[in-house]
């Protein structure tokens, strides 16, 4: 780990603008200091600054930056009203560390590209201009949607799969003042420039994540993997679907670890509402999902096991 | 230049004031400085639980956190939970059913448990929980869930199951 | 007492003895320890003024070194050495090597072999040094090959052949011939592999986390050029091994030369991804089963050939085909293993070396050939089961085989499965059962222990054998306790230290039966001694909770019998019987699991192991050993790969996040039996090993089950979702 410049923030004021890496959890972040994938010259620790409280905010809600995923994945009103939100914070990572992990340091999980990651091999992400290894090299676990010629890895979480389903919206403090980024418009694609994961600004810091009021309906998250836990997702689709007597009322999907961002793409919602659930239209809808995916060889299975998943997902949900 | 803040750190419920390089792991921390090698390092990246400790209550993987951003925090390893002459009832539960084989990853899980337990006990969802909104059921699919975060490569599960339900049925008949 | 093991011993022994504690399931006597984290590894030991040293990786994938630049990094804080040396290992040891492996780090073989150690006050100064090392290379890796496929293979030893396989293929009223394969695997043992080395003047005391002391301490004096005298290894308790700690490794070897260099202690501890980049892998193989049987099931055809790889210059190959060599009949044969050589990490011991891989893809291949027959799995395979081993016409000593399948099958319930694929749905879920054998060699290895009867009524047992999980100090206390007629409370058993006698290291799976025939003939002798102060023959001595008697002679209190510690040291060498009889270990494997309609995701729902394997030492320890086999049976079936980069054959997939070693949340219930038999041809303690037999045909048993879940029939493992979505049936349809 290269050295750095340690402090502790007092309060938000203190962070917000500051140059120095901000360090919560630390789960993510300090993973990849070990490897000196992430060097930092100085981390400021905020994690005595408060933003640790979950509020009802009409009939929504607001949850601090710094509420640990556990915490959040046992908030009753999150049990009750968001299950979706739950069961996909408790699909990821380990007890341990999602007691560590916190809501605003999951959004900025990097991703887990063995290419990325190892330090060495050319990697758009890592070191820009030096090219992509995972294209021609393992890659199994990578983008078969929105990946570009410089970058072909995954967003690898799962809580912001379930946030971008249930129409989120980060809160955020820059020196530029309070901004609040819809969770869909949060991550980036990779394009040409695959270093940055995120629209977060210089300087801008997490502040809350907002639930917007709850729409009802059957809130589930498949996580497929190859082991049964502690794995990261192969994908991952995470749904909220409300019927209407024998016809689907309100849909919101999201897809994780297939692309550079959870996946979301309205027309697929849109197509589902209004009509009866069966086979043939959850064919339909992975049709439409996934007319430009294009695998890179050792992920093509997820081309099928979207579609697969997809329909487990609305089977379950619609009682079909 | 901000003066790098020391942190203060209680240990099984003794004082220890850290102000070392704040590159150190809670974990080597633990191992190097204060000589509490029970904490184990097996991957140093959050991957395999061997170094789990229970700070403030709640089981944490060790390696995965500075040492200097714990001022204040209550820390409990494996030497606070029971000596080979005062085992905990789970220690005992797991030399009874040979949860274990080489040892290296035992202290973790034990940490682990304890605190698993009294995340079930406060109602805590995971995700076999069939529907989160419930309380869990006490069920072995639950514990096998919840323990994932531990790895044995001696291939123990079955009998390190087998010590928690004991423990855990010991603890509820004392109660 | 020294025994080369020619005769059988069929006195049985233990069962005469009184103390009954042989073969009880008691708990570890070190369990205390470990469960309170009070057990000492390699690394946690304290040594005044300490260094810290931190390997590097070579980032090239074969060439040489041309220029190491220190200076930058010999001026970083705390840096107190950079060293690359010709005495530095460029590759582990093999097991049971005894000399140095390749040396000298100027050369590369694989990528991200260690090429240097940085040597720094604290580890963190150390990493962030070993990190910005550079280093100017001549790489020669344009020539190299990477893929096993690419290379012409040699022959790994001469084929077996008997008959005319082809010719019986043809005729066969039924037969297979399947292609398998199977990715590397690693050991991933939970503690890395470390070492602390300290010189006093000529002597080094080194802290190393090793299974087999004596051969350690060869290849370590023979690395640093010095005489084993001078070399003390001490290795108490060991994190897991597997294999990867049979020899001695990188870090051992730094640890000493930076130590010897700087005059003060020395630790080097590998990192994850440092153990995953350079300790043996198994090798991946790909296998060429074929087998034909009359209509009667009976085997007439058996060919069993495999490609495996390792370096140029490794003599080990995987030997894939050793069980096929006696398990089965058919008289006409061809076993055969080829050996690639390419520009991948070491090939070497991984837990079973050779069944864990070969007899998966066997017990496939023979579920295959009962579908085709019509005839039961567990039937086809007890109509197989030769009088005598094949082409050789070497007999069987005991062999629990038909007693396994049928106690297995039993027990698991083997008469609800379906013979027809897709027939039982439960929600998403497919279920199917599968079955198994297990088989897997049995070795006696040399093996010396020492073992005293103090004058006030104490065992003490000592040998420089080791325990990586596998319970040692239980079962050698045990076979002590019994032999000396004493609570296993009075008994004590000192392991891992070199200068102990020589144990027979923990590898193999021959340590039980081989150091345990040790500490009894250690024990044999002082009972003689016992029996001429009691006055009576030694085979008539009874003695109990610390008494002596024989028919007709009083009891007496032990330590009346003594005036002094009585301390005798029991040795045994491997001899005739090795040859002239076969000795095998033998079980069966039931599993049932559940296959997801829509994702391919296989769960394991339960699984039965039967074993026979001997003398039954601790039930409890035993139990452990057949446990946690088959936990390795699943991760092979289901997660485990690793995954080298096709372009320049590094290891992509190097740790515990992306190599998936199963998870509580993979295994289910898990039941053993043990079949008790006494193998009077094996060991004189009647006992064979059992460390490895649980993984053999495990993952077997598992492809076997999702085939009669879900009807898709894979030959690739691990059986992960992607492969099995291809040929699953429409989720939506129903159930046959």
């Amino acid at each position: 780990m290269k050295a750095f410049e340690y402090d502790r923030a007092g309060d938000l004021a203190q962070a917000v603008g500051s140059p120095a890496m901000l360090i919560a959890g630390g789960t993510n972040l300090l993973d990849l200091m070990k490897l000196e994938v992430a060097t930092p010259d100085a981390l400021l620790d905020i994690t005595r600054v408060g933003l640790n409280e979950i509020t009802s905010e009409g009939a929504g809600l607001r949850i601090g930056a710094l509420v640990s995923n556990s915490d959040c994945a046992a908030h009753p009103r999150i049990r009750a009203d968001w299950p979706l939100l739950s069961r996909a914070i408790l699909a990821g990572a380990s007890p341990q560390l999602r007691n560590k992990a916190t809501m605003g340091g999951n959004l900025c999980q990097r991703t887990r590209c063995g290419y990325f990651m190892d330090g060495r091999s050319p990697c758009n992400k890592r070191e820009p201009g030096t090219g992509c290894a995972a294209q021609g090299g393992v890659n199994r676990n990578h983008a078969i949607l929105g990946a570009s010629d410089a970058c072909i890895a995954t967003y690898p979480g799962d809580m912001a799969v379930a946030l971008s389903a249930l129409r989120a919206t980060v809160e955020t403090e820059g020196p530029d003042g309070i901004r609040e980024i819809a969770m869909r418009d949060f991550h980036r694609l990779p394009g040409d420039d695959p270093s940055r994961d995120n629209v977060l600004k210089p300087g801008e810091v997490i502040t809350a994540i907002r639930l917007p009021a709850p729409i009802g309906g059957r809130h589930l998250y498949r996580k497929v993997r190859d082991r049964a836990s502690y794995a990261f997702a192969l994908v991952s689709v995470a749904a909220s679907i409300r019927m209407d007597g024998d016809r689907i009322d309100a849909a919101q999907l999201a897809f994780g670890s297939i692309a550079h961002k959870p996946w979301t793409d309205e027309r697929v919602e849109k197509l589902l509402v209004g009509e009866r659930p069966t086979p043939a239209l959850f064919g339909k809808a992975a049709d439409l999902l996934l007319e430009d995916a294009r695998g890179q060889g050792h992920n093509d299975f997820k081309i099928t096991l979207v579609r697969r998943a997809l329909a487990a997902v609305l089977a379950e949900a619609t009682g079909e | 230049m901000a003066q790098r803040p020391a942190a203060r750190l209680s240990v099984n419920g003794q004082s220890h004031e850290y102000h070392g390089d704040p590159r150190r792991s809670l974990l080597d921390v633990l191992r190097l400085d204060l000589g509490l090698t029970g904490t184990k390092k097996g991957c140093d990246h959050g991957q395999c639980g061997a170094c789990t400790v229970i700070v403030n209550g709640r089981r944490i993987n060790s390696c995965l956190t500075l040492a200097v951003m714990h001022d204040e925090d209550e820390i409990t390893t494996i030497e606070g939970i029971g000596t080979p002459d005062a085992l905990s009832t789970l220690q005992a539960a797991f030399v009874a059913h040979d949860g274990f084989q080489c040892g290296y990853c035992t202290p973790g899980q034990i940490c682990s448990a304890t605190a698993m337990i009294e995340e079930i006990r406060q109602g805590w969802p995971s995700a076999v929980t069939a529907d989160p909104a419930d309380k869990p059921a006490v069920a072995e699919a639950e514990i096998r869930e919840r323990m994932s975060g531990n790895l044995c490569r001696c291939g123990a599960y079955d009998n390190i199951l087998a010590a928690i339900r004991d423990a855990m049925a010991q603890t509820e008949a004392a109660r | 007492m020294s025994d080369t093991y020619d005769t059988p011993d069929t006195r049985d022994m233990l069962d005469r003895t009184r103390q009954g504690v042989i073969g009880k399931p008691l708990d570890r006597p070190e369990g205390p320890l470990k469960v309170a984290g009070t057990a000492t590894y390699a690394a946690e030991y304290v040594r005044e003024n300490c260094a810290e040293g931190v390997l590097v990786g070579a980032t090239i994938s074969t060439g040489r070194v041309k220029k190491i630049h220190r200076d930058l990094v010999m001026a970083m804080p705390g840096v107190l050495g950079v060293y690359s040396s010709e005495r530095m290992l460029r590759r582990a040891a093999q097991g049971t090597a005894g000399e140095a492996p390749e040396q000298d780090v100027s050369k590369v073989d694989f990528p991200m072999q260690p090429v240097a150690l940085v040597v720094a006050e604290t580890f963190e100064q150390a990493t962030n040094a070993a990190k910005a090392l550079q280093i100017d290379y001549d790489d020669q890796s344009g020539d190299a090959q990477f893929m096993p496929q690419d290379v012409d293979a040699e022959p790994a030893a001469d084929p077996i052949t008997a008959g005319d396989l082809d010719r019986a293929m043809r005729d066969a009223a039924h037969s297979v011939d399947l292609a398998f394969t199977t990715p590397g695997h690693a050991s991933a043992a939970m503690e890395p592999h470390a070492a602390i080395a300290e010189w006093d003047g000529r002597d080094l005391t080194l802290w190393g986390s090793l299974q087999m002391l004596t051969y350690n301490v060869a290849e370590l004096a023979d690395s640093l050029g010095i005489d084993p005298k001078h070399v003390h290894l001490l290795s108490p308790y060991v994190g897991g091994g597997f294999g990867s700690k049979l020899g001695i490794s990188h870090e051992a070897v730094a640890a000493a030369i930076a130590a010897k260099e700087l005059d003060r202690p020395v630790r080097v501890v590998m990192s994850r991804q440092q153990v995953f980049q350079s300790i043996m892998r198994r090798s991946e193989t790909e296998q060429r089963i074929r087998l034909g049987c009359g209509t009667d099931g009976r085997l007439t055809a058996f060919g069993h050939e495999a490609l495996v790889s390792n370096l140029p210059g490794e003599e080990f190959s995987e030997p894939v085909t050793q069980a096929s060599e006696f398990l089965y009949a058919g008289e006409n044969r061809l076993l055969a293993v080829r050996k690639s050589d390419i520009t991948r990490l070491t090939a070497g011991s991984v837990r079973a070396p050779g069944e864990a891989v070969g007899m998966q893809a066997l017990e496939v291949a023979m579920d295959e050939l009962a579908e085709a027959a019509g005839i039961d799995p567990v039937e086809l395979r007890k109509r197989n089961l030769p009088d005598e081993v094949p082409g050789e016409g070497t007999p069987y000593s005991s062999r629990r085989l038909v007693e396994a399948l049928d106690a297995g099958a039993a027990a698991f319930g083997w008469n609800k499965r379906s013979a027809k694929p897709c027939a039982r749905r439960e929600g998403e879920w497919w279920i199917g059962m599968g079955v198994a054998s297990a088989a897997r060699v049995n070795i006696l290895a040399k093996a010396e222990a020492r073992v005293t009867l103090t004058a006030d009524g104490h065992v003490i047992v000592e040998t420089d054998h080791t325990d990586i999980g596998t319970g040692s100090y239980a079962i050698l206390g045990q076979v002590a306790a019994e032999m000396l007629g004493q609570p296993i409370d009075r008994t004590t058993v000192r392991l891992g230290d070199s200068r102990l006698p020589s144990g027979a290291g923990s590898g193999g799976s021959w340590g039980a039966s081989s150091t345990g025939s040790a500490v009894f003939l250690a024990c044999e002798a002082i009972r003689a001694t016992l029996a001429q102060a009691l006055g009576c023959a030694s085979d008539d001595l009874l003695l109990q909770d610390g008494k002596a008697w024989a028919e007709g002679v009083e009891p007496r209190p032990v330590t009346d019998l003594l005036s002094e510690d009585l301390t005798r040291t029991g040795k045994i060498e491997p001899g005739k019987l090795m040859e002239k009889v076969n000795q095998s270990t033998y079980g069966a494997f039931f599993c049932e699991v559940a296959v997801n309609a829509f994702t391919g995701e296989t769960r394991i729902r339960r699984m039965t192991g039967a074993f026979g394997f001997g003398r039954v030492l601790n039930a409890k320890t035993a139990r452990s050993q057949c446990i946690g086999g088959m936990v390795w049976g699943i991760g092979s079936a289901l997660t485990e790969e690793l995954a080298f980069d096709s372009r320049d054959g590094h290891l992509v997939n190097h740790d515990l996040g992306e190599y998936h070693v199963p998870v509580h949340a993979d295994i289910p219930d898990m039941e053993v039996i043990l079949l008790e038999e006494r193998d009077p041809h094996a060991s004189p303690i009647q006992a064979k090993g059992v460390g490895e037999l649980g993984i053999c045909g495990a993952a077997g048993a598992v492809a076997n089950a999702i085939y009669n879940a879900c009807g898709v029939r894979l030959h690739d493992f691990p059986m992960t979702p992607d492969k099995l979505l291809a040929d699953l049936p429409d989720p939506f349809a129903p159930a046959a």
